[in-house]
């Protein structure tokens, strides 16, 4: 090695102290990619990703996006000017579809993270504590979790008001329960386990046990569940929409765009149509890729 | 049996207060006014005072939750803005619709599910399996809604082969009420005409509704059954001649139908949400559509009454679903383990 390759140099030391490390690394990308499900998932969430960040920029109507009006080419059949028609104003449906990534990703995103974060602790908590403090949080999360989500959410809204702020910070309520649940009943097979005790044993103190020792051990049914979660917390957020108590028209939300062209069928059916399709591929993939890493990193668990 | 029975109503006595305590915090505690929000968007002022002394809500919080609980035990569940009418009544009127409409579909994701998941099993890799793992993926990726709003384009619009929402034709009388469940009323007075048309406008809604849990079922049941297809138990009947279909049937279902089970118990759960969405896109007059009328019109004691009743409804059938456990295993038999 000449000292010309020095940039290299990091990496490979890296590699050479973590030969098992990357080795095992590679393993689970060979078995991710063996599975053909998985790789679509993976290519519809990076697709995703990719018209989310980019979208303002690859629109043919940017100012679609903004609420413009041009009545003399309202509701026009998919065409080459406009792959997925106009809607009653005339705006590109195409546009509105692709902008509305961005307002999904946001959705599910806040939603999941809102979720896990005050779930996760309150699961850790219950599951290593235990006793009266872990028997209350449990009852309380299945309390919240004998009401379907979607309900509860539409109740937290009507008490809110419609809008999608609402929507976002109702469904982020209702949502945290399935990370109790999870995190509580890994923490409780942990606790019993050698390490744990060794830990315990030399005198580690609790905090530390929970966040060194437990946590990381239950970062991959997390990563998994979250995977599932952005699809579904979108698909919820666009039921909302669709029952007008989230994204509010002209705002590009999915849910709420097939909820206004509802009213445009069947004669414009490319209204709602399309992002429904949108929707559905989404999510599609998210559900996909959550199935693709469970069976990776999570293969006992797999149902 | 009996006292893990007792033990489990108990249970569902104690989940009760907690979701009062949810819809109380909600209609109580969330929004900045109650009063307002009891009153209504187009209240006056003084009409929100009023409102709020005669509701009590100017007392503390506890004496309030005494109040509301009682209340509700009553069965006051307070008064729509919207149809004037007590909520509770509104909710008798409705609750057999959305009964109706989700024990079918749970009945026809059953139906299909089960068999089609064993079907995935037994012919592992083949095209039925890759059919049944695309239906599977795509039922619980597909928006209900839109699902829904594409069947009505196609088969009630395109092809005019069903009726495009409602429970019943305009043309049709419903039978005389005995159940108040259309479909039980009509076997009952033998009205065929009117039980056609019931099927008929009932067809959509199901289907849209039983597509997630169909997914599911047919995913779990299929999980199940390529595991216990690999049992010694099941390797042994093959190996003593017993015929394929019995082994299946009779050796392997019983035991692959316990994660079914739990997994029909929590679709339940979800259908009783997604039915608001379905209700809304073919105009059935359930509870679903009720709350989602309401919630437009920021009409609240409706909704909090909605979800009561889902809660309650969603309690018992995981109730159901953890006395069937001791049914299909004895393992779990709960005498042992309670």
């Amino acid at each position: 090695m000449t000292g010309r390759a020095l940039p290299l140099r990091p990496l490979a030391v890296w590699l050479a102290a973590h030969r098992s490390a990357a080795r095992e690394l590679g393993f689970y990308a060979r078995t991710f990619a063996r599975s053909a499900s998985s790789m679509l998932g993976l290519g519809l969430v990076l697709g995703f990703l990719l018209v989310a960040a980019l979208g303002p920029w690859i629109v043919p109507y940017p100012e679609d996006g903004r609420g413009a009006v041009h009545l003399e080419q309202k509701l026009e059949p998919p065409s080459a000017r406009h792959w997925f028609g106009t809607d009653e104003v005339g705006t590109d449906i195409y546009t509105r579809v692709i902008l509305g990534a961005r307002v999904s990703l946001q959705i599910g995103l806040l939603i999941t993270l809102v979720a896990a974060c005050i779930g996760v602790p309150l699961g850790i908590v219950a599951g290593y504590v235990g006793g009266a403090l872990g028997g209350v949080i449990m009852r309380v999360t299945d309390v919240f979790l004998s009401v379907p989500a979607l309900v509860l959410a539409i109740a937290i809204v009507g008490a809110l008001g419609p809008g999608i702020l609402n929507a976002i910070v109702a469904l982020s309520l209702v949502w945290w329960p399935g990370y109790v649940r999870l995190v509580q009943g890994k923490t409780l097979a942990l606790r019993a386990q050698t390490f744990v005790e060794a830990a315990r044993a030399i005198g580690t103190g609790r905090l530390r046990i929970l966040v060194a020792h437990i946590l990381p051990n239950c970062v991959s049914p997390i990563t998994v569940k979250a995977s599932m979660d952005m699809g579904t917390a979108i698909l919820a957020a666009a039921g909302l929409g669709f029952i007008g108590l989230g994204a509010q028209p002209p705002y590009p939300e999915w849910g709420a765009m097939i909820s206004h062209g509802r009213n445009y069928l069947p004669t414009w059916w490319w209204y709602s149509a399309f992002p429904g399709l949108a929707i559905y591929l989404t999510v599609l993939g998210f559900n996909l890729l959550g199935d693709g890493l469970r069976d990776i990193l999570d293969p006992r668990s797999r149902a | 049996m009996l006292v893990y029975v007792v033990k489990r109503l108990a249970l569902l006595g104690v989940m009760l207060f907690g979701l009062l305590c949810i819809t109380f915090a909600i209609s109580h505690v969330v929004p900045g006014d109650p009063a307002r929000l009891a009153a209504g968007p187009d209240a006056s002022a003084s009409m929100v005072e009023t409102i709020r002394v005669q509701y009590g809500l100017d007392q503390p919080l506890w004496v309030q939750f005494g109040r509301y609980v009682r209340g509700i035990l009553r069965g006051d569940l307070g008064r729509s803005l919207r149809t004037r009418e007590d909520v509770l009544a509104d909710l008798v009127r409705y609750f057999p619709n959305t009964f109706e409409l989700v024990t079918g579909a749970m009945l026809v994701a059953v139906a299909l599910g089960v068999p089609a998941g064993i079907l995935a099993a037994v012919y592992r890799n083949t095209w039925v399996d890759h059919l049944t793992r695309f239906v599977s993926v795509s039922g619980v990726a597909i928006p209900a809604f839109w699902l829904g709003l594409m069947l009505q384009l196609l088969v009630a619009l395109d092809l005019g082969l069903l009726p495009l929402g409602g429970r019943l034709g305009l043309m049709t009388a419903p039978p005389e009420p005995i159940t108040h469940l259309l479909f039980v009323d009509a076997l009952l007075r033998g009205a065929w005409a009117t039980l056609a048309d019931a099927a008929a406008h009932a067809l959509l809604p199901v289907v849209t509704l039983c597509f997630p849990a169909l997914a599911s079922i047919m995913r779990v049941n299929r999980a199940e059954m390529i595991e216990t297809l690999q049992q010694d138990y099941i390797v042994n009947a093959r190996a003593q001649g017993i015929p394929d279909f019995r082994i299946v049937a009779r050796y392997a279902l019983k035991n692959a139908m316990v994660p079914t089970l739990t997994m029909i118990g929590l679709r339940y759960g979800w259908m009783l949400g997604g039915t608001v969405l379905v209700e809304t896109v073919f105009d059935w007059p359930g509870i679903g559509l009720y709350a989602v009328n309401s919630a437009v019109s920021s009409d609240f004691q409706p909704i909090m009454g909605v979800t009561l009743l889902i809660g309650l409804n969603f309690m018992l059938a995981n109730l159901a679903v953890d006395l069937a456990y001791g049914w299909l295993d004895p393992r779990i038999r709960p005498a042992t383990s309670a």
